[in-house]
This record gives structure tokens, sequence and C-alpha cells, in this order.
């Protein structure tokens, strides 16, 4: 493991019983974990490598047990880290052994549905696919959709922004959020945002998009829904090499067709998801899954547009879905990507992005940097916006290996932002991406980011050792000496 | 995921397949979604991946179970609808059958759950003890109130008002086909099965011999073990599943068998399951061919297909998934294609991968989650408006039933009436 954690505080360990005991005294029975054999359970998120028992686990059922539980940790100067389903594959949900993981996963209601405004507010533990699920019979969606998207919850979503494949055409979670209820490290509760879009002043609710659980906990969430499209379709675009489907994502988008998602998968990755999904995908070296909506008439139009930029690069194949059942087999596929990688052994997944246009000469150096390094890679992502998801085979129970991965990793990343684009498109950057900030920002950048935090958070202690490189968040966290014992 | 078992231990059968298992889970959440207890409980512990976690620590430092993970572990119903979740293959099911096999001999439980678990190891897979033990809960129902423990009432009410006469079709007896023979099969009676609802087998065996089929009741079979399995009480249930492999392998050598015929999907997932329980075993070769000749009735009838299915009144039937059927053998399809093909509506309640709470013996030992499931189920089912209600699986049938106004029945009850049987009993008196 090479990404270090501050050593936690061992006057807030020290309290350990009076902290369980104060939560305890105001949040219920059932709420309320510190059986050593049950936190273990909540010692890591999607990112396995990283693992540490927390302190204690609180599951709150409303925004005011939150603000109970927040009021606790605040006074005896707990660190807390929120935690939805805990499927963040850069270590958001990571606790320390000093800190309360505080998991909103029990705020699953759902609060209002205006199909007239085209907004429904709801909990923010309620995951992702249930929102569209739920406004399914009434011809609505919620469009960004995470992979993860049957597991992960609202709030994971706007901690991270996260993004997923048809959000090439509507954007990622702030594109959609329209205002949260946030409960402040002091218990406070406040309203960013409301159903009505842009409201005056700054626009705080951007801020707190993204921000990884270091400004506030997220209890509720009013989300923009859309009219579920006339119709859809993917195709299936299978080519020889990576480079060529490179290119060929490059001239679509450049063409000026908007297709809704277009998505990569290669070789490895195609043959574990179709041993479970069994979609039928080519059996090639790179397919490209490209989806267009509409009427049948503008579906037929851009599919046919989408032939033609193809066929000029010579594709082994090209198909598109004949019906429902098939279109729903290759996009489960495609969103059970990573999971079904774990039939190929242990891996780590990254996410940087790159702009388009430089897709074909990633795609060759992560080759190059695949046989450097002894690692085999495999290649699925959201092609359409450049954000790449290259993950890293390596072999967990042997020593030395994750390291290595780790280093492969870090190249790639920094490959990234040698080539114009950025560390992260929608995972976050957690702990995984948190040593690699000072290649993306300089110090200035990183100093003001702090700052931000600094407002909301001014003891750093909501998710206080991520997103920021350890020695340079250092003199902003010292402030977290534990404040006055409650009374 | 990283395991830390010792070379010593990983010579062990048990744990090297635990190992492997574990191995594969990478840790994603996607099975918590799907899975009934996360969604009433919400707390990763009563998940598939915290059990996976829970038993993942409790293997590797090979300590002496705790209560806490424990009461999770019991907690879950082997519905394995996190199986069918798991893009990564991950085989649950075989993980937390170890883990039970080894709280069994390693926890020390209090005495009332000793007790219990004794008692329904003792009664449930003997259908002369449990008809006994039904009749006896009748009678005692008026002094419901004055029992403690919320199990034991769970018992009582599970009774059925009508406890039907043992039938004698459930004896060992070889039903001729009828018309030219298309098939030799036999069909596993089963244990509670025969003392709740004789209908089922009755129905089951007139269908296959209308279908061609000669029907073999073999000697020598009993209880399949799925109940004291899931209880991790491992030689019980592998006397069971010895006996039934005996049996069947002598039918097999004898007149040839071609399909076990399984109607209670429980016991499907188990028998199917034989190959396994025996690994590395004398009975290894004979538990493999009987598992490999399981098949669901479903299964069996769609192989087959429906002759002459326009008997029946074409009501709307709200179709169960049993999670036995659906998670554990992954037919899915093959029961509602059926039922169309015999002339029914058939309609799919919303949420149809979440158990109803019957599970085996886990709405006796857990009464309060299995409650929330079974009215969670009932609702959703209710909401589809159907005159008839249709599983695979007797469990489901009684805890569905217990919960609805609605005529619940098996769907070979169904499809034997659409082919040329009787109207079901629970429609007689309907319209
Ligand atoms: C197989 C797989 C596929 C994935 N695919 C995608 C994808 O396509 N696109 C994508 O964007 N991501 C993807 N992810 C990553 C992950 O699912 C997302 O980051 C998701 O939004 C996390 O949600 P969660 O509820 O699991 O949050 P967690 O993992 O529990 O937490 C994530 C972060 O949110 C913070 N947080 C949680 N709850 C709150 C709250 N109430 N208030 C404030 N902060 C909070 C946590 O502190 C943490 O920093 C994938 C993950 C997996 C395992
Ligand atoms: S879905 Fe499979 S791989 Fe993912 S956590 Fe669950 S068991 Fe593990
Ligand atoms: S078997 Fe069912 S109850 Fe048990 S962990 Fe899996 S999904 Fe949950």
């Amino acid at each position: 493991m090479t990404i270090a954690m501050p050593a936690p505080d061992a006057q807030v360990i020290a309290q350990r019983p009076q902290i369980v005991a104060a939560l305890r005294a105001v949040l219920p029975a059932d709420a309320v974990i510190d059986d050593p054999h049950e936190t273990r359970a909540y010692e890591c998120d999607a990112l396995t490598a990283y693992r540490c028992p927390p302190l204690a686990v609180v599951l709150p059922r409303t925004t005011a047990e939150v603000a109970a539980a927040m009021r606790v940790s605040h006074g005896l100067g707990v660190p807390v880290v929120p935690r939805g389903a805990g499927t963040s594959l850069a270590g958001g949900a990571l606790p320390t052994a000093d800190c309360v993981i505080l998991g909103t996963m029990r705020l699953n209601a759902f609060l209002d549905i205006d199909l007239a405004n085209r907004y429904v507010r709801v909990q923010s533990g309620v995951t992702n696919l249930s929102v569209s699920a739920e406004l399914e019979p009434l011809g609505f969606f919620y469009a960004p959709d995470p992979s993860s998207q049957l597991a992960c919850t609202i709030a994971g979503n706007i901690a991270m922004n996260s993004g997923g494949a048809h959000c090439l055409k509507y954007g990622v979670t702030t594109n959609n959020l329209l205002g949260a209820t946030v409960v402040l490290t002091t218990g406070e509760i406040i309203e960013l945002g409301g159903p009505e879009p842009g409201p005056a002043g700054l626009d705080l609710l951007g801020v707190l998009c993204g921000s990884e659980g270091q400004l506030g906990v997220v209890t509720e969430a009013t989300l923009r829904i859309l009219p579920r499209p006339e119709g859809a379709r993917p195709v299936l675009i299978g080519f020889d090499s990576p480079e060529v489907a490179g290119e060929c994502v490059a001239n679509i988008i450049r063409s000026g067709v908007l297709p809704v998602a277009i998505e990569y998968m290669d070789e490895p990755c195609l043959r574990a998801v179709e041993s479970f999904a069994k979609a039928g995908y080519p059996d090639c070296p790179a397919v490209l899954i490209v989806e267009v909506e509409g009427s049948k008439a503008e579906i037929d139009d851009q599919i046919a547009r989408i032939r033609a930029i193809a066929d000029a690069l010579n594709p082994v194949e090209f198909r598109e879905s004949r019906n429902a059942d098939e279109s729903l087999a290759i996009w489960k596929g495609r969103k059970s990507a990573f999971g079904a990688m774990g039939r190929l052994g242990d891996y780590i997944c990254l996410d940087g992005t790159v702009p388009v246009g430089q897709l074909p000469h990633t795609l060759r150096r992560i080759g190059e940097l695949s046989r450097q390094h002894g690692l085999e890679v495999a290649n699925v992502f959201h092609a359409g916006d450049g954000n790449m998801h290259p993950l890293i085979l390596f072999d967990a129970n042997t020593p030395g290996d994750l390291a290595r991965a780790e280093a492969f990793g870090a190249d790639i990343l920094r490959l990234c932002v040698e080539v114009g684009g950025c560390l992260t498109g929608e995972h976050g950057v957690g702990v995984e991406k948190r040593d690699l900030m000072g290649d993306q920002y300089d110090p200035d950048d990183l100093a003001i980011q702090m700052q931000v935090k600094d407002v909301f958070d001014p003891g750093w202690l909501l998710n206080p050792a991520k997103v920021f490189p350890l020695e340079a968040s250092a003199a902003h966290r010292a402030h977290t000496a534990p404040l006055a014992a409650a009374e | 995921m990283q395991t830390t078992f010792t070379p010593e231990q990983l010579a062990d059968p048990l744990t090297a397949r635990s190992n492997e298992i574990l191995r594969t889970c990478v840790h994603c959440g996607f099975c918590t979604a799907t899975c009934p207890t996360y969604k009433v409980l919400g707390d990763e512990l009563d998940s598939p991946r915290g059990r996976i976690y829970l038993i993942k620590d409790m293997l590797e430092n090979a300590r002496v179970p705790d209560d806490k993970t424990v009461t999770h572990i019991d907690r879950c119903l082997s519905c394995l609808s996190c199986m069918t979740t798991c893009p990564s293959g991950v085989h649950y099911m075989h993980l937390v059958d170890h883990a039970r096999e080894y709280i069994e001999q390693n926890y020390r439980r209090p005495l009332p759950d000793r007790v219990l678990r004794w008692v329904l190891a003792r009664i449930l897979p003997y259908p002369g003890r449990f008809r006994l033990a039904l009749l006896g809960a009748k009678l005692g129902r008026p002094f419901r109130r004055l029992i403690p423990d919320a199990r034991l009432r769970a018992m009582l009410d599970m009774a059925p008002r009508d406890i039907p006469a043992p039938s004698r079709n459930d004896s060992p007896q070889v039903f001729a086909a009828q018309g030219p023979r298309r098939k030799r099969v036999a069909l596993l009676t089963g244990c509670a099965q025969r003392a709740l609802n004789t209908d089922i087998n009755d129905a089951t065996i007139r269908l296959l011999r209308r279908h061609g089929c000669e029907v073999v009741i073999p000697r020598g079979m009993g209880c399949c073990g799925a109940l004291t399995h899931h209880m991790g009480r491992t030689g019980e249930s592998h006397a069971f599943a010895a006996a039934n492999i005996r049996a069947l392998t002598a039918e097999i050598d004898g007149a040839g068998l071609d399909a076990l015929v399984i109607n209670t999907s429980g016991c499907g997932t188990t028998v199917k399951d034989y190959g396994h329980m025996f690994a590395g075993g004398p009975l290894e070769a004979d538990a493999a061919r009987v598992a490999a000749l399981a098949k669901d009735i479903t299964e069996v009838m769609a192989d087959l297909g429906l002759t002459d299915a326009t008997h029946a009144v074409p009501l709307r039937v709200g179709y169960h998934a049993a999670c036995s059927l659906q998670h554990g053998q992954g037919i899915k399809a093959t029961p509602k294609e059926l039922l169309a093909a015999a002339g029914f509506t058939v309609l799919e309640p919303r949420d149809s991968h979440i158990c109803c709470g019957s599970a085996g013996t886990y709405n006796l030992m857990q009464p309060a989650i299995s409650a929330e499931l079974k009215a969670r189920k009932v609702a959703t089912l209710e909401a589809t408006s159907p005159q008839v209600i249709s599983a695979g699986n007797i469990g489901c049938m009684m805890q569905i039933g217990s919960g609805t106004a609605v005529p619940v029945v098996h769907t070979v009850e169904l499809l034997d009436w659409a082919t040329g049987g009787p109207r079901p009993q629970a429609l007689r008196h309907a319209a």
C-alpha cells in the first residue's frame, strides 16, 4: 500500500466509550454500531486495497438524526466520514480508526414527484436506479446513469459528481441537480438551490456537487427529471484495433451527430462480460456501443450516418440491436463490466479523462505502458466524452503486486494530464488520486480549494484525509484538535 | 478480494472452496441492492457483501463465531438473489452453507434456540411427525396469546386450517403413462409438502401421465436434506441426501430414468447441488448423476410441450417467482410461458426478484423480517389484481396464502386443470 493515511487521533480513540454513549443517547438503538466484528464490514468501499475499521458506525433514518449525530461528533471533535452505498472506487468512503462512519442508506424515501415542474425530491440514500424505476410508469427518468446505478446512492452521486454512459447527451450529476438539504459539521441544517432553475446568488450547490463529502452531509436532494425518449437503439461496432475504434469515436463526435452514449470495451473486458450478460458481443479487439434515441425516423437517420462513418474505417462488424431484450442485454453487459472483470482476477479501476481527439494516442500509450510494467490492462469506458477506465489486473495475494499496479496506474493518470486531460472523470479523487493532485494543480489552486473547505468545515472533521495531498492539508487539518468535551 | 488463509487452512476442501469464492468478490456492492434483508434493515451487515465480509473474517481467523456474526448470518434468507445479481459470479450459496456448518459446529446457541432448532430438525423432514404436529398446533391455536416466544407463535400460525389426510399417491409405486410412453421419470414427493398439501403431487402425477410419462415413486426416498442443510446440520442433511441418492441410483441402474421431477423448488435447488455436497466422497459419482437428472416440473413440461391446453377458465394469474426457482435454479421465463400457453393471463408483480420471506424455516426463525417481506410481497401481487396467485414452491404458497384472500395454487395445479385435470381445490368455491 503506497497511499498513507494520517495517524489516528489518540485522544479521540481514548474517548471511544464516551463517544459511543453520546451517540447512543441521541440515536435509536439499532443506529449505532461499535462491535469490532461489525465495524470491520465497513472498513472499505469498492477500493478494497485500502482498509481500516472505523471507531463506530451510525445509521440514521432522518435529517434530524443526522444532525444529532453531527452535533455529537462536532462537540467531541470526532472526524466523520459520510457513506452511501460504499461503491466508491476512489476510497471516498474509506474510514480512519478515529472516525465515525455516517451511513445515509436508510434515508430512502421518495418525498415529492412533480411532473409539471419536472423534478423529484428524494432522501439522499435512495439508489440511483430506483429513481428512474419509480418514474418509469409515469414516463420519466433521471438521466445520470453510473454503471453502479443499481446500488449507488444519490448522496454518493452528488458527492462524486457521478456520470454514466448516457451523460454524453444529458450531462453529469451537477447538470441534473436542482437542490439539496445539507447538514453542516455543526449539525446546522441548510437548504441549497431548489426546484426553480438558477436561483439568485452564488452557486453553492455547484460547490457542493463533487465535494466528496467534505463540506456537509447531504440528506435530501431535488433532481431534474426528463420525459423518456420515444425510442432508443444501441449498435455494436467491432474493430481490429483499439486505435481505430478511438478514431471512430473522434469522427462521430466531429461529424455533429450526438448519440446518447458511445461506450468502448476491449477484448479482455468483452470476454468477462459475455460470460455474465450473454449479449452476443462481437469477438474482436475493440467494440463500441453507440446508442441513439428519438423517433424511429430519427434513429434510422442517425444510425445511417454513424454507419457511414464507421464503414470508412473497415469495421469487423456493425450490428443494430433488433429488440428491447437485446438492447437490455447489451447494456446489462456494459454496466456490469467492472464487476464481471472480477472473474479474471483482482484489478484496480482507474478514471481519467482525455480530449476525445487524443483517444487513439492514449490507447496506444497505455498498451506500451502495460508492456513496460508487465501487467495486463483492460479498457472499458465512456468514449464519447473521453472518460477512460483502464482496469489494471494484478494478484492481491501476491506481495508487491499491488504496488506495481499502482505505479502503472499513476503513469496512466499522468499521461491523461499530459495530453490535456484530467485525473478524474467521475469517480472522484478520494484517497486513490489524492497524492496525484499536485500533478494537476499548482499549490495556489489547491490552497484556494482548501480555503473553501475551511469555510464549511473549519475544524476539518468531515472526511479530512481525502482529496488533498496530506502535506498540503496538514496545516488545515491541525485545527482538528478536539474541542472541549461535550458537557 | 485479498484473502489471508494459510496453506494449512487451504488444505481443507471446504475452506479452499470458500477462498476461491472470496477471491472472485470485488466488493462492488451491486448485490446489496437486491438483497431483501438489506432492503428491510438498511445495514451493510445484513447485505450479501457485509455477510461475505463477516464470513471471511470468521473463517480466516478460525475464531469462535460471535453473537453478532451469527445474528447477521441467521438473518440471511438463502434466497440467492445476490447470486443472480453478482456480475463476478460469486457463489454465495456455497460460502454461506460453509459458514452455517462452521457456526453449527463452533457456536453454542442459547438454549431456546437450540431446542427450537432441534424440534424443527426432528419434525419437519418427516411427513408423519409433521402431520401430527400440525394437528397439535391446530388444537393449540386458541392458547396462542399465552405463548411467550414469537417464533413459537409463528409456528402455530403456520398450521393450515385444513390438514389433509395422507395421499396414497405418495407411497412407493409406479404410475403408467397414458398413451405411448415418452419418458420414465421419478417424482420427489418431498416431506413437509406431503403433510401440508397433497393436491400438488396428485396434480403433478396426473399432468405427467397425461403427457406420456411413466411416473415412479421410488422406495426409500424422503426429505431432500434442504431443511437441515440450511441449519448447518450437515450430518443429518447428508444422511437424507444419501438415502435419496441410493434409492435413485437403484432406479437409474434398474429400469432407467429420464428425469427426477421436483415440484418444490426449494428442494430442487438442493438436489441439483448434490454433486457439490458429496464432492471428494465415495458417493460423488452417483450424487452427480442424480443432480444432473434433477429437473423442476416446469422444465420437464417445457420439454414435453403442453397438449390440448384448452380446459381451464382463462383467469388472471399473478405469478410469484419462488427464489429457489428464479435465483437458485435460474428458471425465470419457463413457468410464465407455460401458464400463458395454457391460456392464462400472466401478471408479474413489481420487485418480483425479492423474496416473500418464507425461505424454508425462515418464517419460523425470523418472524419479524419474514412478516415485513410477506406484507410487501402480498401488496405488490395484489396490485396486479390477480384472480389467482400461482407459485412453484409450497413454502411461498403458505406464506403468501396467509396474507391474502386471493386463492394461491401451485403452478402445476393450473397446468393440470388446463390440460384436462380437475379445477384446483383452492378455486372450487370461487366463481
Ligand atoms: C462496478 C462499479 C461501477 C461504477 N461505475 C461508475 C460510473 O459509471 N460512473 C461513476 O461516476 N461512478 C461509477 N462508480 C463509482 C461509484 O459508484 C460512484 O462514485 C457513486 O456515486 C458512489 O456512490 P455511493 O452511494 O456508493 O457512495 P459511497 O461510495 O458510499 O461514497 C462516495 C463518496 O460520497 C461521500 N458521501 C456519501 N454519502 C454522502 C452524504 N450523504 N453526504 C455527503 N457525502 C456523502 C462519501 O464520503 C464518499 O466520499 C462505479 C463503481 C463501481 C463499484
Ligand atoms: S455483487 Fe458480487 S462481486 Fe460485487 S460485492 Fe456482491 S458478491 Fe461481491
Ligand atoms: S441469499 Fe438473499 S438474504 Fe442472503 S445475502 Fe443473498 S440476497 Fe441477501
